[in-house]
């Protein structure tokens, strides 16, 4: 298994964010984690990369436990996108991608190649890689973002609710994009997003999650046909009916 | 960088001439009124030993400063007074006059014999009309119930001042006025006010021309003038400190109050009357040198960025290490941020006698305090610049797999460098407002015109002073507003 959760908790003060969740993430699938905002989807990712420590359970990496010892080393295997930003606004969209690059001893060359791929696969315009963050829309930002996080041919991708700050025009393109991009690159990509239509047009596998807990997992179908909880019917309805009630106007 | 450690040591080099040259080297100083400047100056232009090179300090803040200077050594010679060193220095102290100099000799200081004039409080008015009515002496006042006194509000309140007076010698005048210095003066010269207090040696005695009246009952303590140094002096410097003793019992209150009016009304420097004073009394030729008003501005120029630089400097390399690390530990933060806060609160004058104990007069102390007071800005803003760091970027930086040092030096500190800048801009510019005081511990700076300025009433010495201090200060302001284009990063300024 790629990445295991077992019997993981995690609050904060008084306040639940994780509880008793166990999961696989299966290599090389698309695994979308959907809930309502609040319910700890971002804690889930931020406790796979080390960002917060479990309170209890265990984090396995392709079958090793993740310590404190082999973090970093981890890291440097995984691609972190969160939703905006996640840019260092004091550099360049070139200097944000490569930074780590350069210190894991990969060579100019290289580094100039591997950026003038990815523009390609993000498609990215390649004049705008010598502009500072605050001069770039949002659409190029997160293609950015992206780029940073596949520098180094990460093994894992997270990304948490990437689309979630664009307007619709430029979410739908991107959306596009970072399909073909997953198609391409056969990664293991554990996806946040709170909107079903994404999670449906991405997933793999949907984990629909509430208070902290996995209420079911599978395609959208087994969702829709044997729910294992009537909040699953109602999530789902919900936001089926959102739809229906905008095409209505 | 190199540039600028150069540029320090240099300047260090030239203000500090005993760093660079080997030759020895003498310092007087004097209390920040005229009578002891001009002293001063007289000490300093005596006939001297070959290769002594004699500075003068001038205008020290105050008796504890000089005294405690003259015992650690780092001023050699100043002229005191006898009621000064009863009242004061051994304050407190079961003293008799013999006593004290056995006192002195103990802590190996040297004392002259009076140099002649009594500068004491003193009751007087106008010559013609003391005249009028045969008043010689302060007891002949008994006979004048009728006569208009008006005393300083320090005379009317001190134990020695009036109402001692009026029991020692008996007198009958009830409604006395309590004013300023110069009203008195002005009353007395429009006639509203026939008696008043001042000091037995001020210029103003020979300028309205006064009549001191005779303390007959010997009510006003003594305080003739003598001068302290370094016992050392005397195996070391034998011409000196002969020249110094020549001055024994040789100037009276007239010509003293002729020298303080010289300077103070007439306007002459200080160092032109020693020099007078010196001509006649030594028969010797000493040469002036009025000093220029480009020279006295470089000098004092160089003595106050001397005195910023190195202040700031030092506060800018121990001030951010300090901000990383109470945004790093918040404990140890909240410790730092205190403190910093408390020495700020310090009001600067007291910051700069606290550390006279410690470092002595001259440079070093002024920099130790000014250094302590540019802390809080730099550390308080390297902290909030760190702190006010979203913390979605750090968390992409962390998970990028950059080390923390990494992440310091590439991300927080870049990202914090406006902010850390700003805490410099305002240490700077406090720095520079606040080293004008350190010319009352003899540090120099643009502060010592502005002292004697302050001293002699001269509005044109005080902006000698004041003008370049707010010059400078708008140049650092300036300067730094154009460093912010070289230091924070061009994705900061967008
Ligand atoms: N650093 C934190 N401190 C306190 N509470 C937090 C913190 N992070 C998350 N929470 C709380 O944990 C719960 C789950 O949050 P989160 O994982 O961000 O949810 P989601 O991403 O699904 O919207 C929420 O109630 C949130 O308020
Ligand atoms: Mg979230």
């Amino acid at each position: 298994m790629a990445i295991t959760l077992k019997n993981i908790y995690k609050s904060f003060n008084s306040t639940i964010a994780v509880k008793d969740f166990s999961y696989n993430f299966k290599k090389s699938k698309i695994t979308v984690l959907i809930g309502p905002s609040g319910c700890g989807k971002s804690s889930l990712l931020r406790l796979i990369v080390g960002l917060i420590k479990p309170d209890s359970g265990a984090i396995e990496i392709n079958d090793r436990l993740l310590t404190d010892l082999n973090i970093q080393s981890f890291r440097k295997r995984i691609g972190y996108v969160i939703q905006d930003r996640g840019l260092f606004p004091h550099l360049t969209a070139k200097q944000n991608i490569s930074l780590m690059a350069a210190y894991t001893g990969l060579s100019d060359y290289n580094i100039l190649s591997k950026i003038e791929q990815l523009s390609h696969l993000t498609k990215f315009p390649s004049d705008g890689l010598q502009r500072f963050p605050a001069e770039l829309s949002g659409g190029q930002k997160q293609r950015v973002s992206l780029m940073r996080a596949l520098m180094l041919d990460a093994e894992f991708l997270l990304l948490d609710e990437p689309l979630g700050a664009l307007d619709p025009l430029i979410r739908y393109d991107l959306q596009k994009d970072l399909k073909e991009i997953f198609g391409e690159l056969k990664k293991t990509v554990v996806m946040v997003t709170h909107d079903l239509y994404e999670a449906v047009f991405f997933a793999d596998e949907i984990v629909l999650i509430k208070d902290g807990s996995i209420i079911q997992s599978g395609t959208i179908d087994d969702l829709i046909q044997s729910p294992a909880d009537p909040f699953v019917t109602r999530f789902v309805n919900a936001q089926r009916s959102e739809i229906i009630t905008s095409r209505d106007n | 960088m190199k540039l600028l450690i150069t540029f320090i040591i240099t300047l260090v080099l030239s203000i500090n001439p005993a760093l660079s040259q080997e030759k020895a080297y003498l310092k007087v100083a004097s209390k920040k009124f005229t009578e002891n400047v001009i002293l001063g100056e007289i000490i300093t232009k005596l006939p001297s030993d070959p290769d002594l090179i004699i500075t003068h300090i001038r205008e020290l803040g105050g008796t504890r400063i000089l005294w405690n200077g003259l015992l650690k050594g780092e001023i050699d010679i100043y002229p005191e007074y006898t009621g000064t060193i009863l009242k004061e220095i051994f304050a407190g102290e079961n003293n008799q006059t013999e006593n004290f100099k056995s006192r002195l000799k103990k802590l190996n200081i040297g004392i002259t014999k009076p140099l002649g004039f009594n500068n004491t409080y003193a009751i007087g008015m106008k010559r013609d009309l003391a005249e009028k009515y045969g008043i010689n002496k302060i007891s002949d006042l008994k006979n004048f119930p009728n006569l208009q006194f008006g005393f300083t509000n320090e005379f009317m309140d001190r134990n020695d001042g009036w109402p001692g007076l009026r029991n020692k010698y008996q007198l009958p005048q009830t409604d006395v006025k309590g004013l300023d210095h110069d009203l008195a003066y002005r009353g007395l010269d429009a006639g509203s006010i026939d008696v008043i207090d001042f000091y037995s040696t001020d210029a103003e005695i020979e300028y309205y021309n006064l009549k001191v009246l005779e303390d007959d009952l010997k009510y006003f303590t003594e305080y003739k003038c003598v001068i302290l140094y370094r016992k050392k002096l005397e195996a070391l410097y034998p011409v000196f400190i002969n020249s110094v003793k020549k001055l024994e019992d040789t100037i009276s209150e007239s010509q003293m109050i002729k020298m303080n009016s010289d300077v103070k009304i007439k306007g002459e420097s200080e160092q032109q009357v020693a020099t007078n004073f010196i001509e006649s009394r030594f028969s010797i030729d000493v040469n002036v040198e009025e000093s220029k008003f480009l020279d006295r501005l470089w000098h004092n120029t160089k003595e106050h960025l001397f005195l910023v630089i190195i202040s700031l400097t030092g506060a800018i390399l121990i001030s951010i290490p300090l901000g990383i690390a109470a945004y790093k530990k918040k404990k140890f933060g909240k410790v730092i941020l205190g403190i910093t806060g408390v020495i700020q609160t310090i009001p600067s004058l007291a910051l700069l006698v606290f550390m006279i104990p410690l470092l002595g007069i001259g440079s070093w102390p002024a920099i130790a305090a000014l250094f302590l007071y540019s802390l809080l800005p730099i550390v308080r803003n390297t902290f909030t610049g760190l702190e006010d760091i979203p913390n979605s970027i750090r968390e992409s930086a962390i998970v990028l797999g950059l080390s923390p040092s990494e992440i310091l030096k590439k991300i927080e500190l870049p990202l914090a460098s406006r902010s850390i800048l700003a805490g410099i801009k305002t240490s700077a510019v406090i720095n520079v407002g606040t080293a004008t005081l350190g010319a009352l511990i003899g540090a120099g700076g643009y502060g010592q015109p502005i002292l004697t300025g302050i001293r002699l009433d001269k509005v044109s010495l005080i902006l000698e002073g004041a003008i370049p201090a707010a010059l400078l200060a708008l140049l650092v302001q300036w300067l730094f507003d154009l460093s912010e284009k070289i230091i924070v990063p061009k994705g900061l300024r967008i």
